[in-house]
């Protein structure tokens, strides 16, 4: 069990997503940045599907009711265990009762806390990945309350000691038990405005020529009131050249859809299904888990690319995340 | 129909069932015709590079709807490792892939051409899949919240109004926005109504709405501009029930009319 003191900001259970039910209006959610959750559950030797806790900004507080192997990926987080700096992209052993503190984040917004066998909430739907809008997964349906007892999988414990005599490297640092090697970050934020891969929407034309300029053109600032459904940027105001209603169409996670009112939101792991808005741009499958990865106030520009290109970036992405993930599979024997 | 009421659950687990499962196979001449003219104004676009939007017109048409459904049911059964959705909406079909799986094709629009004309050869045993879902409606006023608007417009009576919503032949076009939610197309003319300028901050669970030719049925208390004409006492989603969902799209919809008592006393608890 994972007692929880403070929730932080949003807590909540996230796996790699609940696919298949899209046509029964049963969106996807999981990870926001799916690369970081699948390294963080590398780094303790679970596979991608197991539970994890995607933590948002401010982290939590908890205490550890028995021994556990456990890593943070994404966002890079001020972490302490037991009051002494833990790891980062490196698996470590918290101690039976020991308080493990996710402090704030110091470069991107998401950090995944992954533990040896996983979050073991119950599955809804194929997924422990939490819901927030319709409220189910995860843990009721809803982010952590100070509280909450989170379930670890029965034989935690065993398997932290088991695993982690796996490891190479083994080392002790500022009293943690950890290793003397670790994995590299895939999607944090360089400097900003970061540069986001987009392609044109289907209704890009619908456009007048100055706002489909604008949209390639202008540094976007993700506003405050942006969550995991989507990011809404704050730019300049985007126009049709006529307001015809349009029929209520699929959307997709990086859907670029602009309402009435100009202002373009980018659809992120929540989002709803289908949507009658019309949609001036697509982000490039290899780029989402970056965007997820800017804060409130971040900048980002979107640049222009094709189909292909697209391609391209998702193979050299699945290149590094494959790199990176074999060597922590060939470790565990996994 | 009070039995009918009674017998709900088993009735609608046996309703409800499969989910594109055949039940009845009624190839019609016609629906094959219908499957043949969709071949030929398929038109694909790419949403992105994790899917494919198929599209076969701009407009609502029920016909051609309903051959959508039974192509996106062929496409769905195929079971293909790197397909994650099979989305059929008003006019279309999306296709959601797993841009990072293995076996991913190359070039995957051309694989979903495919993957679609294949769809046609099999669609036909999939139109009429049998399903049919019954609705008990409370039209009385305390639930038909936007009912004076509906008769200004309409220029019907509150009893004629239920009468046409109930007596008209429904069925799921599209279910989307929230989990569950269904859009229902097949009201009767007479109640063709636009949006509501302003919409309502709070439509109740189980609000049954109209607008555009369409029916909604509310999972969640959520914001909605369509017409509230009534309301229903199933719960229209649930995660932890199997099926989760009291709507698939292609199901054949029967809005059956009670009284306010019946209405309290479906109602869960």
């Amino acid at each position: 069990m994972i007692r929880v003191l403070r929730p932080g900001l949003l807590t909540t259970v996230q796996d790699i997503g609940r696919h298949g039910m899209q046509h029964l209006g049963i969106v996807p959610c999981g990870a926001m940045d799916p690369v970081a959750l699948q390294i963080a559950n590398g780094l303790v030797g679970n596979n991608a599907h197991a539970g994890t806790l995607e933590i948002t900004v401010l982290g939590p507080e908890l205490v550890f009711e028995a021994e556990a192997l456990v890593a943070f990926s994404g966002a890079e987080m001020e972490v302490l265990v037991g009051g002494r700096p833990a790891p980062q992209n490196r698996p470590f052993i918290v101690e039976k009762g020991a308080k493990l503190h996710a402090r704030r984040v110091l470069m991107g917004s998401r950090a995944y806390l992954a533990v040896a066998g996983g979050i073991a909430v119950p599955e809804v739907l194929g997924s422990r990945s939490t819901y927030l809008p319709a409220k189910f997964g995860g843990l009721e349906g809803r982010a952590l309350r100070a509280g909450d007892l989170l379930p670890l999988a029965e034989d935690a414990a065993a398997l932290a000691a088991r695993r982690y005599l796996k490891l190479s490297r083994r080392e002790e640092k500022h009293g943690v038990r950890t290793v003397g090697w670790s994995v590299p970050s895939l999607t944090l934020p360089e400097r900003e405005p970061i540069v986001i891969h987009a392609m044109e929407g289907r209704h890009h034309a619908m456009f007048d020529a100055a706002s489909q300029r604008a949209f390639f053109d202008a540094t976007w600032k993700v506003s405050p009131d942006s969550n995991r459904m989507g990011f809404r940027l704050s730019g300049p105001v985007l126009a049709r050249v006529e307001a015809a209603e349009i029929l209520s169409e699929p959307t997709c996670l990086g859907t670029v859809q602009v309402p009435a009112n100009g202002t373009p939101i980018a659809l992120m792991a929540d989002h709803q299904t289908t949507g009658g808005y019309p949609k001036i741009a697509e982000i490039a499958a290899a780029d989402v888990p970056r965007l997820a990865q800017l804060t409130p106030g971040g900048s980002v520009q979107f640049a222009r690319c094709t189909l292909e290109q697209a391609r391209e970036l998702r193979a050299v992405l699945a290149q590094r995340i494959r790199a990176t993930l074999r060597g922590l599979a060939w470790t565990y024997g996994t | 129909m009070r039995n009918v009421v009674d017998d709900q659950a088993s009735r609608r687990r046996k309703l409800l069932r499969c989910d594109g499962h055949v039940a009845n196979i009624s190839p019609a001449a016609a629906a094959e015709t219908t499957l043949k003219k969709l071949l030929k104004t398929l038109q694909l676009a790419p949403l992105g590079d994790a899917a494919v939007y198929a599209e076969f017109g701009t407009t609502l048409d029920l016909e051609l709807n309903r051959s959508l459904q039974a192509l996106a049911t062929a496409v769905r059964a195929r079971e293909l490792p790197w397909m994650r959705d099979v989305v059929p909406a008003l006019c279309g079909i999306a296709l959601h892939i797993d841009p990072f799986h293995p076996e991913l094709p190359d070039p995957v629009l051309d694989a979903c051409r495919t993957l679609l004309e294949e769809g046609f050869q099999a669609a036909g045993k999939y139109e009429d899949s049998g399903r049919m879902v019954e609705v008990p409606v409370c039209y009385e006023p305390a639930f038909a919240l936007d009912l004076d608007e509906v008769v200004a417009a309409t220029k019907l009576s509150p009893q004629n109004i239920a009468k046409l919503h109930a007596g008209s032949k429904h069925s799921v076009l599209m279910v989307g926005f929230s989990p569950g939610q269904p859009y229902i197309g097949g009201s009767d003319p007479k109640l063709f109504l636009p949006r509501r300028a302003t919409p309502r901050t709070r439509m109740p669970a189980g609000a049954v709405a109209i607008a555009v030719g369409q029916t909604c049925v509310y999972p969640f208390e959520t914001p909605g501009g369509w017409s509230v004409i009534g309301r229903t006492p199933l719960t229209v989603f649930d995660a932890k029930r199997d099926p989760a969902s009291l709507f698939a799209p292609g199901d054949r919809v029967r809005f059956e009319p009670i009284s306010l008592d019946d209405y309290e006393r479906m109602k869960p608890a």
